[in-house]
């Protein structure tokens, strides 16, 4: 079977995700302003104990190899470490990101003792001035500090995950130096306008030029880099990078929020985005396999506005997300569409989607009803 | 013409050996063959036919590749397509050599 029929399988959907996402909390010590989650305070509706530990049998029946745990803060969670080593007791390896605030030296050298469990440390600047403009005070130096926490208890190559914006892009060379002298490994993910990032994507993300300057970086380091595969749409400059070149939403990835809702990926917490809850008869199984949302994902998707382009096969008209929360249609470009489709569509958005949850714990300003129980703006 | 002779002359001395998956490595079934996890590695391989994974599931000592294939009943022509794909999962060590 060649790559391309095998994606044409992939994009009729798997058994089981390869690609698991579960956010354990909404809580988090900081207040990144492209948040896909708009994370901030926990929600008290978060699964117990119990109910985790029951996604996770769920997960070992249907061969989940492993899972990407995220939050919010995953560590903050009392239960944190009682839910790792359950999951990989379960023959379920975890990947988890953190900021890295809370792992010091004896955290770190209880990490090193575990198998089948990796860390990605998140890091937005290559200096603190550009990280925690984006990340918040002192964010940077906490996250140094458990990368020598981390090399220091031998934990081995752990990942450093970098959100490229247009601050940081021309840093690209100096994060994968920093990578290599901790022995770690390099991630480069895609700015999505998910969570708070839809209110600070447009000053953010990177210009039309800096995408190709992406591109051309990936070319040349793509097989050293990970990506999540998240930079698709850029294929449309030329030969494809590395990776599987679809949108895996619903179809070999999706995310388990905190509260055990079923979301297509980990950038569309969004009702219209939901396929269900863990917290249903028949869980996350029935959910993957059976529900409307991901059945519809699954069936062939039109190209609509792109279907006269001739890069459609290439850049698969983009990414969903990315085109949802910007207020464009599902089946045009995507608002980074490197033709420069995005820029012209963008002009003609008159309203975006209203956020249907906020845990941040500033404010709100978008409108949104906050679930939390501090007294809302209008009430103070 | 001449590249692919070597290689499949590289893979003969394959059917002689003795595979087993590595014991660190968990094969999900799909519709398209199955999915293969390396827990050590972290790798994640696509056996992208039923009949791939049927033969890398027969392995066992002591058969030889050759004597798996022929178990499985999978016909001498389609061998060379099954040699290169074990030599793949040789070489990204879902397959270990006894």
């Amino acid at each position: 079977m060649s790559t391309s029929s095998l994606v044409a399988q992939m994009k009729q959907g798997l058994d089981a995700p390869i690609c698991l996402t579960w956010e354990l909390t909404y809580a988090c010590n900081l207040d990144c302003v492209h948040c896909l989650s708009s994370s901030g305070k926990r929600d008290p509706r978060e699964l117990t104990t119990a109910e985790a530990k029951s996604v996770l049998d769920q997960l070992r029946d249907l061969q989940v190899f492993y899972i990407n745990i995220g939050g919010g803060e995953p560590t903050i969670r009392r239960d944190f470490f009682e839910i790792l080593e359950y999951s990989i007791s379960q023959g379920i390896g975890v990947k988890f990101s953190t900021n890295g605030a809370f792992i010091d030296a004896p955290r770190a050298k209880q990490l090193a003792a575990m198998d089948y469990l990796d860390i990605q440390i998140s890091l937005d600047g290559i200096d603190a001035a550009t990280n925690d403009a984006v990340r918040g005070a002192g964010s940077y130096a906490k996250a140094i500090r458990a990368m020598d926490n981390l090399a220091a208890a031998d934990f081995g190559p752990f990942k450093i995950s970098v959100v490229v914006t247009r601050h940081n892009v021309d840093q690209l060379d100096q994060f994968k130096a920093l990578a290599d002298s901790y022995g770690a490994q390099l991630r480069v993910t895609r700015l999505r306008p998910s969570g708070r990032g839809a209110d600070s994507w447009h000053d953010l993300h990177p210009t039309n030029a800096q995408q190709r300057q992406i591109y051309n970086w990936l070319m040349a380091h793509g097989d050293n880099v990970l990506t999540g595969d998240s930079f698709f749409h850029l294929n449309a400059l030329g030969d494809p990078l590395p990776g599987l070149n679809m949108c895996g939403a619903g179809r070999v990835v999706c995310l388990i929020d905190p509260i055990g809702d079923v979301y297509a990926c980990p950038f569309v917490i969004h009702d219209e985005f939901k396929a269900g809850s863990v917290r249903e008869d028949g869980g996350f199984a029935k959910v993957w396999r059976e529900s409307p949302l991901f059945l519809e994902l699954r069936e062939p998707q039109s190209a609509g506005a792109c279907a006269s382009c001739g890069h459609f096969d290439a850049c698969q008209g983009g990414c969903m997300a990315a085109k949802f929360f910007t207020g464009l249609p599902l089946d045009g470009p995507d608002p980074e569409c490197v033709s420069g489709e995005g820029a012209a569509a963008l002009a003609a958005v008159t309203a975006v989607p209203v956020p249907m949850m906020d845990h941040s714990r500033r404010p709100v300003t978008n409108g949104a009803q906050s679930v939390s129980l501090m007294p809302s703006r209008a009430s103070r | 013409m001449l590249a692919s002779e070597d290689i499949s002359t590289a893979n003969d001395s394959l059917l002689t050996k003795v595979l087993s998956l590595h014991p660190q490595v968990a094969l999900r079934p799909e519709p398209f063959g199955a999915l293969a996890y390396h827990f050590d590695n972290r790798r994640l391989v696509f056996l992208k036919h039923p009949d791939v994974v049927t033969v890398v599931s027969a392995l066992h000592p002591p058969l030889t590749l050759a004597e798996v294939l022929t178990q499985c009943g999978i016909s001498p022509r389609r061998w060379p397509s099954f040699q290169t794909a074990i030599a793949s999962l040789l070489g990204s060590e879902m397959l270990h050599e006894h």
